[in-house]
């Protein structure tokens, strides 16, 4: 097989700009994004599909992207925590829920967080804290013991209309 | 971790990916979600060396009623399952059960075709297919189309009566409606395979990582269907089981949770009581 044949353009709508990026077949969404679109937001921590910390949202959805080939998303639209935004100073309501809160210590795991939470949020945009726990399931926090989390992405809730606190 | 080099094609057919799979033979596998394909590969436990895509496959991600039955594409995604209010309607067990496999990322890519392929005898919608009495619906690149039960499809572990030509177009799942149903699933973390699971709808129960397949827990449902309680009935979950011990549980321990949890399945189910 030539060199050709294990590369291919893709083209992603990323945060809502198009790009078109040459990729190896076996590049993985999240090395696209990290190291071809210097997106370092989108964070690798296990690498085994198990952390989350590398969560975007896919076509609405939240999806690892340590475990999505670029190439699968060729054609979609992908939002990263670059692509966060809202009335808060910038920041979305999910963003500034993680400040007032306290929702991290290290910071590590953020990116994914406020990524799986703005995708729950935008499917169900008052869920209980026993509802957000589970939303959050895929989601590991080294640091916080989850409490600050829930409590952030309940803030969220709380102030989805944008009104500042 | 990145996989070992391959190609990726896409296809758009079925029949291009039966074609496909014939082309490339031994060197290629399909790939549908990626949920349990990808890691493998990460893990290089698993080096295709040509991926066919059938995740663009169209129609093939639908959930319809037929008859008695629901027809369900293999590509229906977990998520789509568990959202579903046809499927909550019609095969309860099935929803609730898709919404209980790994977390929302997985359910959001994961595809219910994937996971009966890939045959762990841990995973969950193996174990409800089979209480459903389910039927899997192949196709090769001859045209050929076949149905199996689900409760003859699995042969061991990760193995399954598919041949390498064929691939799961749909599955045929009974419309069990008001049946009773319940499904128990033991995981030591918040998110994880079941250390051990037992589905139970219309009467037919059926225990998950207690052997290489999931498992009709036959002296169960005899003694239900005698009029055991649900206590006596639930002593005997373990035979004719097989289950291993590993780093979640001992085999005894994994004995002592199909004993438990069958007692509360059947309960839940209305059986037994
Ligand atoms: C972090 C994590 C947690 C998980 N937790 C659970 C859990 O708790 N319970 C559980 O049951 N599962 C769990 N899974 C597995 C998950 O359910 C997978 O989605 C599923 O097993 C595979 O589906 P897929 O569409 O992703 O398949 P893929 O990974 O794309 O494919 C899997 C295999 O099936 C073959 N295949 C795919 N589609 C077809 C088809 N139509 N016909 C023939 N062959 C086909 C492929 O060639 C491959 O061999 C987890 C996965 C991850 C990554
Ligand atoms: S890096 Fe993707 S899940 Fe951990
Ligand atoms: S804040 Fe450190 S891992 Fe979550």
């Amino acid at each position: 097989m030539s060199t050709q044949e294990w590369t291919k353009a893709v083209t992603v709508t990323v945060n809502g700009r198009r790009e078109t990026r040459e990729v190896e077949h076996r590049t993985l969404l999240v090395h696209l994004l990290r190291e071809q679109l210097r997106l370092t937001g989108t964070h690798i921590g296990c690498d085994t599909s198990n952390c989350g910390a590398c969560t975007v949202i896919l076509d609405g959805a939240a999806v690892k992207s340590c475990t999505v080939l670029a190439v699968q998303a060729h054609g979609h639209e992908v939002t990263t925590v670059e692509g966060l935004s809202g009335p808060f100073d910038g920041l979305s309501a999910v963003q500034e829920g993680f400040r007032q809160e306290h929702g991290l210590q290290c910071g590590y795991c953020t990116p994914g967080m406020l990524m799986a939470s703005t995708a729950l949020l935008s499917e169900q945009p008052d869920p209980s804290p026993e509802q957000v726990r589970h939303a959050l399931e895929g989601n590991i926090c080294r640091c916080t013991g989850y409490e600050m989390i829930v409590r952030s992405v309940r803030w969220a809730a709380e102030h989805s209309d944008g009104a500042t606190p | 971790m990145i996989p070992a080099p391959f190609r990726h094609i896409t296809v758009e057919t079925v029949e291009e990916a039966l074609a496909a799979l014939v082309e490339f033979g031994d060197e290629a596998r399909l790939l549908a979600g990626g949920h349990s394909l990808l890691p493998l590969m990460k893990l290089r436990l698993a080096t295709p060396a040509v991926l066919i895509d059938i995740s663009g496959i169209s129609g093939m991600d639908t959930v319809q009623v037929d008859g008695d039955h629901l027809l369900v594409g293999a590509l229906t995604r977990h998520r789509t399952l568990e959202l579903s209010d046809l499927v909550a309607r019609e095969a309860p067990l099935l929803g609730h059960v898709a919404g209980l496999v790994g977390d929302p990322q997985v359910r959001n890519r994961g595809t219910i075709g994937g996971s009966i392929a890939h045959a762990d005898p841990a995973a969950d919608l193996p174990c409800a297919l089979v209480a459903l009495d389910g039927v899997v619906g192949l196709r090769s690149v001859t045209g050929a189309q076949r149905e199996v039960r689900a409760e003859e499809f699995f042969t061991g572990f990760w193995s399954s009566v598919m041949e390498p030509d064929e691939m799961i177009t749909h599955f045929r799942i009974p419309r069990t409606g008001s049946a009773g149903w319940a499904y128990e699933k033991y995981t030591a973390r918040a998110q994880d395979w079941a250390t051990v699971a037992v589905a139970c709808v219309a009467g037919r129960v059926v225990l998950g990582a207690m052997s290489d397949t999931p498992l009709r827990a036959s002296a169960v449902e005899q003694a239900i269907a005698s009029g055991a309680t649900a206590a006596e009935a639930a002593l005997t979950a373990h035979e004719g089981t097989n289950p291993s011990g590993d780093l979640r549980a001992s085999a005894e321990y994994r004995a002592h949770l199909a004993t438990v949890l069958t007692e509360r399945v059947l309960l839940r189910s209305g059986y037994g009581i």
